[in-house]
This record gives C-alpha cells, sequence and structure tokens, in this order.
C-alpha cells in the first residue's frame, strides 16, 4: 500500500554473468593485473634479466658473425688469437644469456601461476557472491568453465607466450639501434616497409578477437553439452535417445570445431603478413641502399652486413605478431573472468556497519512487499504480512501463485523490488550477511548433498560440531536409528549429489544439516516428491522437532502440513488472500483455501 | 616419482606413437601442412639465394659501374616479394592445416568420448565423477593434441635439416662430426626433460581434473552453500587443490624455464665449437677457412629445426598423459549386447514377466533376490515397500538399465536382452523418480526425437497437467528450459518427464513415485485414461507404479510387496490389507498423523 516506486511491478533488465567481450585488450590486461597483483610482483627483476636475455639473443650471432668475417675469415689469412677469444666470449655470452632467460622464465612461470591460482579462487568466490537469479542465467558448465579452462588458457599464454613476447619487442628494439648505428635512412626503410603490417595488426587483432570470443563461447557450449548424457545418463538410456543426444553433442563440438578453424585461419593470414613485409625490407634495403651507395653514402660491404641486421628483426617481429594473435585466444579467456567479476554481487552485504538479529525466534514482516524477476512481470504483488515470533506458518497456493518467491525473500536470496522485509523489525538488508546466514536457514525443496560422508554433510550445517555432537542433534530429531542402520553409520559416503541415498533420505540429512545450523528463523520449501510411508513418518517427526522453539515458515505443498501449522497464508496471483489459522480459513465458505481443502479431502477418500 | 614415471619405457616413444595416430587418421592434412612447411623451407632457403643473386647482379655491379639500370631493380623488388608470397602461402597451407588437424583429432576424440559416456553401463557412471569425465572430454582431450600443432613444421624442417646436414659432411666431415655433437646432445637434454616433467605433468592433469570437479560440485550446490553461508569454506576447499595444481605447475614451469634455454643454447655452442676445432684445422693445412664458415653457417641453418623438434618432444609428455586418460574411457568396456527381437510398438498392453530375478550393485551385496511376479496386458500392479526394499533397483531393470545377476525380465515373452537396440523404448517408456530435461525448448523435451505433431504434445501436456504453465511460458512450446530445466520448479519438471513418457503411448508404462506432483485426482484421472478398460475393448497399457500414497495403491489392480529384496507377498490390495500385517502397517502408516505420534 506504500509504495513510492513508479511502476514497483516491473524489474531492471536481467542481471545475466556479464560476459566481458567488450572490454578492450589493453584494458583486460590491466584490469587483469590488477585482479592478479602476483603478475606484476618482482617484474623489474623479471624485465631486467628480460633485457639481459633478450641483448643475449642479438649479441651471439653478431659475435659468431664478427670470428667468422675479422677472424676465420679475416682478410691476411686467419686470426688464432682473435678467433679464441671471441669463442670464449661468445660462450660466457651464451651461458649468460642461458642463465638469464631461465631466471626470467621461471620468475614468470611463478608470478603468472601463482597471480591466476589467486585469481582462480577469486572468481569461484565470486560465483558463490552472485544472487541466485544470476546463477541461473547461466550454465553451470559454463560458470566452470570460466574458473578452469579460461584461466588455463591465459596461464598457459603467460608462460609460453609472455616470455616471448617480451624478449622479441626486446629484440626488435635492440636490433633497430644496432641498425640505425649502420643507416638511419635503411632503417626507416625496414620500418616503412613493416608500417602496414603494424598498422594491420590492429584490425587482424579486432577480427582475432571477436573469432577466439566466440571459440571461447563455443566451449562453454559444448562443455554444456558434453554433460548432459553424463548428468541425465539414466533417461538417455531409458528412452533409448542416445542417437539423438550424440547428434546434438556432435553439433556443438562441431561448431566449436568450426570457430577454432576460423580463427586458426585469421592468425594464419595474420601471421603471414609479416612474411611479405620481410621480403618488401629486404627488396628496399638492396634498392635503397644501392642506390645511396651509387651518391656515395654507403659501402657495399655495409649494405651486406645490413641485410644480416634485417634478419635479426625480422625473426622477432614475426614471432611477436605470432605470440600477439595467440594472445587473443587467452584474453578472450580472461575478459570471460573479468567478466564474471564485473557481475555484481547484487545483495550487498552491510557488513561491520550492518546489524546482528538477536540469538532468540524472531518475527517477521513483509511491509508492502512486490517483486518481479529480472525482466519478467511480477510475481509478487504489495503483500504485506505479519508472523510473531515463535509461530509455525504454511504458506500454500497453486504452482506460479508466487509462494516459493516468498521462502527466497525471507532468506535474502533475492530483494524486494520495492517494500521491506524485516526481520525483529530490521529490514534484511541492513542485517550483516554472516549473521542472517546463521539465524535464518532455508532448507530447499531437494536437499543437495556433496560427494562426501553422511557426517561431513551434516557438518556443513556447523563446521565446529565434531561427530558426538552430531550423532547428539540427531538423536534430538530422531535419526539416530536411521544412521545406526546405515552401512558404515554416519560414516556412509552418500555419492555424487547424495545420490546412493533415496530422495527421501536426502531430506534427513539436510534437516539434520539445518538443526545443526541451528537458526532462529526456519524457511522449508516442502519437498514435491513423496517418499515411503515409514520414511514420511520419520521426516514429519524429524521436522516437528526442528520447528520447536523457532520460527517455522513452510512452502506448503501438501494441505497436512498446513492442517498442522498455526496460521495459513493462502497466495494467489502474487497476493495474500486469506490469512488466519486452519479452522477459521475452512470455514469461510467459497473462499480458496476452503476449495483447496475440499479437494484434498475428496483425495483421501479415493484412498480408503 | 608418479606412476607413469617409471613404469613406462619411454613418454617420447608413447608420444610418438600419439602422433602416428594422429597422422594415420588425418594423412591428407597432414601432407597439405607438411607440404606447406616443405615449402615454407625451401623458400627460406631461396630467401638466401636471393640475396646472394641481389650482391653478384645488382649490388656489385652498380659499385663497379656507378649506375644501375631501374629493369634490375625490379627484378630484385619482384625476387623478394615473389618469393615471400609463396612463402606466406606455405606458412598459410601449414598454420591452416595444422589447425584443422589438430582439431578434427580433438573433434574426433569428443564425439568417441561421448559415444562411450553413452554406451557404457550405469554402473560405471556411478563410479566416476561428472567433473572427471568432463575434464577428459575436454581438458585430457586438449593436452593430448597439443603436439599435432607443431607436428607439420617440425616434419618440414626436417627435410631442410638433412640437406644441411649432407652438405656439412660433405664439406668437411670432421668440423660435421664435431657439429653434429649437438644431436646427441639434444637428444640427451630431451630424455632428461622427458624423465622429469611425465610425472609432473601427470599431476597437473589429474588436479586439473580435481579442481573442475569440485568448482562442478560446488555451482551445482550454489543454493545450499549459499543458503548456509558457506561461501568461505567451500572457497577454501577450492584454494587448497587449486594452489596445490599451482605448486606442481611451477615445478614443471621451472624444469621447462631450464630446458628452452638449453635446447637454444646447444646449437650456438656447437657453432663456437667448431670455430674453435676448425682455427686448429685451418693451421695445421687440414681445413680451409671457407669450409669453416659453410658448416657453421650451416649449423645455424640446422638450430631452427633442432628447437621446432625440441619444443615438439618437450609437448609429448602432457600429449600422452591426456591421451592415456581419454584411452582409459575409450577402452572402457562394459556395453549392453543387444538381440534382434522387436516388440510391437503401439497397440494393447504388453505382458511383464519377471521371473526368479536376482541383482546386486556389488558383489555379495544382493538388492533383489529370486523376485519372481507377471503382469498381464493393460493391468495396473502397484510396487510397494519400505525404503531399500529394492523398487527403484526394479524399475532399472525393467528398463534395463541394468541386466540381472541371474533370473529374466520379459516383455510380451521376449527376453529383455533378446531385444534390439531400441526395440524396449519402442515399447516401455519409464517417469524416474527425479526428472531429469535436457538443456532444449519444451517441444523437444517431450517429443525427444519422436515424430509427432504438436496436437499430440498438447494432449501429453494436458493429460500430464502440464499445459497450463506451458501455455504461460514466454514462447509455449519453444521456450528454451536451460541446463537441466532449472527453470522450471521440481513438480512442473516431473509434469514435463511425464508427457514425455505420456506422448509415447507405451505398451508397458513403469512410473517412479513419478506422479507424486500432481495430486491424486488427477492421478486417477490419468491411469485412467491409459488403462481403458471398458468391457470389450482391447486392453490398454500395462502398468507398474512405485507408489507411496495409497490413493495410488488404491487404483491398482494388483499389489507386489517388496522387502529386503524379496516378494514377501503378492495379491489385491485389500486381500493383502487383511492378511499382511507388515504391509498393513506401511500403507496405513501414511494417513497416521505424524504430529500426534510424536507427541505419544
Amino acid at each position: 500500500m506504500s509504495t513510492t516506486t513508479p511502476d514497483p511491478g516491473r524489474a531492471r533488465a536481467a542481471t545475466a554473468v556479464v560476459s566481458g567481450e567488450e572490454i578492450g585488450a589493453i584494458e583486460t590486461i590491466r584490469r587483469g593485473v590488477r585482479h592478479s597483483p602476483e603478475l606484476a610482483h618482482g617484474i623489474r627483476v623479471t624485465l631486467l634479466l628480460a633485457a639481459l636475455s633478450t641483448a643475449g639473443q642479438v649479441v651471439v650471432p653478431v659475435a659468431v658473425q664478427q670470428t667468422l668475417d675479422r677472424g676465420i675469415n679475416a682478410p691476411g689469412g686467419t686470426d688464432v688469437r682473435f678467433t679464441v677469444v671471441m669463442a670464449l666470449l661468445a660462450t660466457l655470452a651464451v651461458l649468460v644469456t642461458g642463465l638469464a632467460s631461465y631466471l626470467m622464465t621461471y620468475r614468470l612461470f611463478r608470478a603468472a601461476e601463482t597471480g591466476l591460482s589467486s585469481l582462480r579462487v577469486k572468481a569461484f568466490r565470486h560465483v558463490h557472491d552472485l544472487p541466485l537469479g544470476t546463477q541461473d542465467t547461466e550454465r553451470r558448465g559454463s560458470l566452470v568453465s570460466r574458473v578452469t579452462s579460461d584461466i588455463d588458457q591465459v596461464s598457459q599464454f603467460i608462460v609460453f607466450g609472455g616470455v616471448l613476447l617480451v624478449v622479441s619487442v626486446g629484440q626488435v628494439l635492440v636490433a633497430t639501434v644496432v641498425m640505425a648505428i649502420y643507416s638511419w635512412e635503411l632503417t626507416l626503410v625496414v620500418w616503412v616497409c613493416f608500417a602496414p603490417l603494424f598498422l594491420s595488426l590492429r584490425y587482424f587483432q579486432r577480427r582475432l578477437s571477436e573469432a577466439y570470443g566466440v571459440v571461447r563461447r563455443q566451449v562453454g557450449l559444448m562443455l554444456s553439452a558434453i554433460a548432459e548424457p553424463v548428468v541425465g545418463a539414466a533417461v538417455v538410456r531409458s528412452y533409448a535417445v542416445e542417437g539423438r543426444t550424440q547428434a546434438r553433442i556432435d553439433t556443438a563440438i562441431d561448431t566449436y570445431r568450426g570457430a577454432a578453424v576460423r580463427a586458426q585461419g585469421f592468425t594464419a593470414v595474420s601471421f603471414s603478413l609479416g612474411g611479405i613485409s620481410a621480403g618488401l625490407a629486404n627488396a628496399g634495403v638492396i634498392v635503397i641502399g644501392v642506390l645511396l651507395g651509387i651518391a656515395g653514402r654507403m659501402t657495399a660491404g655495409e649494405i651486406l652486413a645490413f641485410a644480416f641486421l634485417v634478419t635479426l628483426f625480422v625473426g622477432p617481429v614475426q614471432m611477436g605478431t605470432q605470440i600477439l594473435t595467440d594472445a587473443q585466444n587467452a584474453i578472450a579467456g580472461w575478459r570471460r573472468v573479468i567478466g564474471l567479476l564485473d557481475t555484481p554481487a547484487e545483495l550487498v552485504d552491510p557488513g561491520p556497519s550492518g546489524s546482528d538479529l538477536p540469538d532468540r525466534a524472531v518475527d517477521v514482516e513483509l511491509d508492502g512487499v512486490w517483486f518481479a524477476y529480472p525482466g519478467g512481470d511480477a510475481v509478487l504483488r504489495d503483500v504485506s504480512l505479519r508472523i510473531a515470533a515463535g509461530r509455525r506458518v504454511a504458506v500454500v497456493g497453486e504452482t506460479g501463485s508466487g509462494k516459493s518467491t516468498i521462502a527466497k525473500l525471507l532468506t535474502r536470496l533475492v530483494d524486494p523490488t520495492s517494500g521491506a522485509v524485516r526481520l525483529d523489525g530490521v529490514d534484511l538488508r541492513e542485517v550483516r550477511g554472516a549473521s542472517l546466514r546463521r539465524r535464518v536457514v532455508l532448507v530447499p525443496q531437494e536437499g543437495f548433498l556433496f560427494d562426501d560422508t553422511v557426517l561431513a554433510n551434516a557438518r556443513y550445517g556447523d563446521l565446529g560440531a565434531d561427530e558426538s555432537r552430531v550423532l547428539a542433534a540427531a538423536a534430538e530429531i530422531g535419526l539416530d536409528d536411521w544412521i545406526a542402520g546405515l552401512p558404515d553409520g554416519v560414516h556412509t559416503q552418500v555419492g555424487q549429489r547424495g545420490e546412493s541415498l533415496s530422495a527421501g533420505e536426502r531430506q534427513l540429512v539436510a534437516l539434520l544439516r539445518a538443526h545443526l545450523a541451528d537458526p532462529d528463523l526456519l524457511v522449508l520449501d516442502e519437498a514435491t516428491s513423496a517418499v515411503d510411508p515409514a520414511l514420511e513418518m520419520r521426516i514429519n517427526r524429524a521436522l516437528e522437532r526442528l520447528m520447536a522453539g523457532r520460527t517455522a515458515i513452510t512452502i506448503a505443498h501438501r494441505l497436512s502440513t498446513a492442517e498442522k501449522a498455526d496460521e495459513v497464508v493462502v497466495v494467489d496471483a502474487g497476493r495474500i488472500v486469506q490469512h488466519g489459522p486452519h479452522a477459521e480459513l475452512v470455514a469461510a465458505e467459497g473462499s480458496a483455501y476452503a476449495r483447496l481443502h475440499a479437494s484434498w479431502v475428496a483425495q483421501r477418500a479415493v484412498a480408503s | 616419482m608418479g606412476p607413469g614415471g617409471t613404469a613406462r619405457p619411454s613418454a617420447t616413444r608413447a608420444g610418438l606413437r600419439v602422433l602416428g595416430v594422429a597422422i594415420r587418421r588425418e594423412p591428407w592434412v597432414f601432407t597439405l601442412a607438411t607440404l606447406g612447411s616443405v615449402l615454407f623451407g625451401a623458400l627460406t632457403v631461396a630467401d638466401a639465394w636471393v640475396l646472394g643473386w641481389a650482391t653478384d647482379h645488382v649490388v656489385l655491379p652498380a659499385f663497379r659501374d656507378g649506375e644501375i639500370g631501374a629493369g634490375v631493380l625490379v627484378a630484385v623488388v619482384a625476387l623478394f616479394v615473389g618469393v615471400a608470397i609463396l612463402r606466406a602461402v606455405g606458412i598459410v597451407a601449414r598454420r591452416l592445416g595444422a589447425g584443422i588437424m589438430q582439431y578434427r583429432m580433438e573433434a574426433h576424440d569428443r564425439r568417441a568420448v561421448t559415444r562411450q559416456y553413452l554406451a557404457l553401463p550405469m554402473s560405471w557412471h556411478h563410479r566416476h565423477p561428472t567433473g572427471v569425465l568432463l575434464s577428459n572430454a575436454n581438458a585430457d582431450v586438449q593436452a593430448a593434441w597439443g603436439p599435432v600443432a607443431p607436428l607439420p613444421m617440425a616434419v618440414g624442417t626436417v627435410a631442410m635439416m638433412v640437406i644441411a646436414v649432407v652438405q656439412m659432411v660433405v664439406t668437411d666431415l670432421v668440423l660435421a662430426l664435431v657439429g653434429l655433437l649437438v644431436f646427441p646432445a639434444v637428444i640427451v637434454v630431451n630424455l632428461w626433460f622427458q624423465r622429469v616433467t611425465s610425472p609432473l605433468m601427470t599431476r597437473v592433469q589429474e588436479l586439473r581434473g580435481v579442481v573442475s570437479e569440485i568448482a562442478h560440485e560446488s555451482f551445482d550446490g550454489a543454493l545450499v552453500v549459499k543458503t548456509l553461508g558457506r561461501e568461505s569454506e567451500e572457497t577454501e576447499r577450492f584454494r587448497q587443490r587449486s594452489e596445490e595444481l599451482r605448486d606442481v605447475a611451477i615445478r614443471a614451469g621451472r624444469l621447462r624455464a631450464a630446458f628452452d634455454p638449453i635446447l637454444n643454447a646447444l646449437p650456438n655452442i656447437g657453432v663456437l665449437l667448431v670455430l674453435v676445432v676448425g682455427v686448429a684445422r685451418v693451421l695445421d693445412g687440414s681445413s680451409d677457412p671457407g669450409a669453416v664458415v659453410t658448416v657453421a653457417y650451416l649449423l645455424t641453418v640446422v638450430a631452427f629445426p633442432i628447437r621446432s623438434i625440441g619444443w615438439l618432444l618437450g609437448d609429448l609428455p602432457r600429449s600422452v598423459v591426456g591421451y592415456d586418460r581419454v584411452r582409459s574411457v575409450l577402452h572402457a568396456e562394459g556395453g549392453l549386447e543387444f538381440g534382434d527381437d522387436r516388440l510391437a510398438g503401439h497397440g494393447p498392453g504388453a505382458r511383464l514377466e519377471v521371473e526368479n530375478v536376482r541383482f546386486g550393485y556389488a558383489a555379495g551385496a544382493p538388492v533383489l533376490r529370486d523376485v519372481s511376479f507377471a503382469v498381464e496386458p493393460g493391468r495396473t500392479v502397484a510396487v510397494v515397500g519400505p525404503t531399500a526394499a529394492g523398487k527403484s533397483t526394479l524399475t532399472s531393470l525393467l528398463t534395463r538399465l541394468v541386466d540381472p545377476e541371474a533370473g529374466a525380465l520379459r516383455v510380451d515373452g521376449t527376453d529383455l536382452r533378446d531385444l534390439a537396440y531400441g526395440a524396449l523404448a519402442d515399447a516401455v517408456a519409464v517417469v524416474p523418480q527425479t526428472a531429469f530435461l535436457f538443456d532444449d525448448t519444451v517441444r523437444g523435451n517431450v517429443a525427444l526425437g519422436l515424430d509427432v505433431d504438436d496436437a499430440e504434445v498438447w494432449a501429453a501436456l494436458e493429460t500430464a497437467q502440464a499445459a497450463d504453465f506451458v501455455r504461460r511460458l514466454p514462447a509455449g512450446l519453444d521456450t528454451e528450459l536451460g541446463e537441466r530445466g532449472t527453470t522450471l520448479s521440481g513438480g512442473q519438471r516431473q509434469r514435463l518427464s511425464l508427457a514425455r513418457a505420456l506422448v509415447r503411448r507405451p505398451r508397458l508404462l513403469v512410473l517412479d513415485d513419478a506422479t507424486s506432483a500432481v495430486d491424486p485426482e488427477v492421478e486417477a484421472r490419468i491411469l485412467a485414461a491409459l488403462r481403458r478398460d471398458e468391457p470389450g475393448t482391447e486392453p490398454g497399457t500395462t502398468l507398474v507404479v512405485v507408489a507411496y500414497r495409497k490413493a495410488t495403491i488404491g487404483l491398482a489392480d494388483e499389489v507386489v510387496f517388496l522387502d529386503e529384496g524379496r516378494v514377501v507377498d503378492q495379491g489385491p490390495h485389500d486381500e493383502l490389507l487383511a492378511r499382511n500385517a507388515a504391509y498393513a502397517q506401511i500403507v496405513t502408516a501414511y494417513d497416521h498423523d505424524p504430529a500426534e505420534e510424536a507427541l505419544r
């Protein structure tokens, strides 16, 4: 009733995970380094070593050339002393160069792996910090690839390409300086011949960056397609749709292959341009050199020596351009990771300045709450509701009525589009995240378990609990004999996603986990899957004990749950239409709840 | 030393075998790429020749005569640029060829690996975590075929190397031998590198798998992580393995950091050796300066091929590890064998016989023992029993996800093992306890490749009580559901899964607690529609229902009561209720008020 937002029914645009594709290459590197400061640690020493090793790469061939020309092939006969001295000096240079490259490579390797490992961890954490809705906009396989293969691409590039890139750029500079000492005119000629290459580089980089962007995206889609027959193995088999599933996977694999080959084609063409520039440069040096020679400004020997220097220039330019193209793949991966980190963790934790919830059952208030999923219509419209501390409330309504959204709002998996959710009078947005998660616990419909023991999964609710505390907690909610009956008791492995246990047993572990978490507000999204009656009874008993002394709100799919609750809230089309004790609501003839109840009673009759 | 370090005779030999596989599988692309590489090598030599020609015909005459004709200058430019363009063609052919080859190899293995995922039995899947399987199909395949990229270059430069070596030997045998000492040195360095890095590379690939597995599991359970505020603990778990990966990668990187400079330095040292020995030979008159210069120059020519072969060999350990991990999937055995028999796809309900079936997931721990029962066409049987009685295992056997250890299951008298591939699915449909949806549209998920028109899809959705919510979806039948249908609620997923079975009009339908999302009234309507049991008509669909609800049990013609893997009793619900106390207790338990129970 009290909303001031002009159109509270509409949500902001969908908050998807940022693709990162629009971030420029230099920007990507700059921000990448800011995210992984380890990359820049000790960079000065590394660059010094790089300079040393670069100089060595140029000095050694020049020394060999000199030894040949002025030692062995000296005009006045072989000069033994000069040859041996030069050979020894060159050997020293080779050793120093080798040592410098080893140290530089190792340092780069260490910096890269350290920096990217922390980036990986940071990205992983960020995935968990994203709002639920955002997590669901991206395929799991794609999220996984952002913290695995995308980062691997960057690390492989820095380690193998990064070293060569640094050395190549250095060599180009050193070769330019040495060339300029011989003849600035010819140096200019060389640079002019390479100018088209350097200028077209930007164009090619852009095309390549697009092409590799597509490649990285296709990897994500391919992984997601490959995951399907693994996760859905049973359904694929029982419907004998292996052929169809394979066809879909094959399409994803081939689309990826096509994208990769296309990118490779661009790389090949852009790389080959360097060779054409080199041919032009050689021709230019000879032609201009000859013309300069005729003008009396160069000797034949100088022209030939210069031609040798050009090869020292061309090699690293080609190496450098190749690495720059390889870099696109890495940068595409890096972009996706940075894009992920750019995606806002929308639900801001107020941090230390936030309030803590009191350590007792809380009262709950929804005040004029509107909610819409990104880009969708309002699912809750101006909902106001008060629940006193310690009450047990069932929320009922048709599928799509908005009742599950209430559970998400109460546990702050989403924030209202407008209006407020308050616990003990404090707006949830002002409660510290740690306090909120400790005092408010959601038991989801499907109790996801980790591939570990029952004990480890239960301890997920309270990491401080030891085995005896877990067993005591199990006894408190009547699960001790069930645990005793498991093959390895509390140490029984539950399998991937807990699939070694039945759906009902998974729920028991989820309840034990919630009990150990010891919340003051318990929000239960009731499971729809039925379990066998004995287990059902056990679950109900555990639930009863779990809810005792806590404010408990159940999103109910069964009316038996509603019947037992202190209060029932009936949601229809995003609004609360009824609220009160079961008996009262049933008595209200023609009401939504009365209709629901009548059909339920009819069903019971079918059975007996 | 890791497992692969000592047991394998030589990572290089194994690596070359892997490359052999690639060449045999893609001979034409490989030939094209190698020709490109040879063209490139030949033209690199031609470049030196053009420079020589320009010196003799342009530079020297120009200085001698003090002038130069325009025609000669044009010829120089044309020669240099012509050679450069041809060389560019060589580069494109090599790189594109190598890329096509590498990605084809990858695609081939990915297809093969996923075919295995589809063919291998469920028991194999239960033993292999999703993350590892994804890693096998991605990172391992990539590692295996990584060296295919530099392969044509390495092979092409071998030609260059052979020519250079022959020339060296012809010029001066002794100097050639001195210079060629580089080769054994390179081989020794390589062997050392392979030996020390193999175990590290194995570990790196393993850890990549582990890291990917943790990320997968953790993101799968994101809701639980979030609601219990366990982000930090999950991050810590991920960090530990990620840092372990980092440390091993740094150790491997340190070796690589030493390997590359040594590989670069060896040819240089060879050249310097040739110079020193050459001086001595020139002094005692057994060689002349020209020969020393030639051998030294040729040695610098072979330096590049040596390095590119070195790089190739350097990539091999990682390749072998990836290849072996991929092979372990491809060589896994245990796919189901199929016969040739078929079943009628449509028509009256099928007859089902289960005879003396025994089955267990682990040896010595049978889940089902000596289970026998039969279901006549058109009849409905409810399978009832406490937890771990073997109910879900029975549905796995009925749809042949697993085969019995002893005994047989028959549909219309045919043993399931004698049926052709796909024959069982033509006549039998199952709706599992947990619905699985594909990353596809609603229509794609319901039809699942079956040739049905929209009317039939809508009819099935209608029956499964899914039509209403599907109509409300943004694009109706064409709405994309996303990975595993995460955009829908559990109940909605279950109804689509039900519609998927119904649209097939199966002759035997197995429902494994699959109707819990629909209310009992609707369930009764669905079952009745399938049964079509008006007198005088053909029998309708035969139904096997794993039931938890008394309402569902009430609809069955007969009940099979399972406990601890045995059929304890069998007969109409009322009779069982009257004569079997355990059964009565289980069935009536549902009607107890657990709250009262707890208070008592």
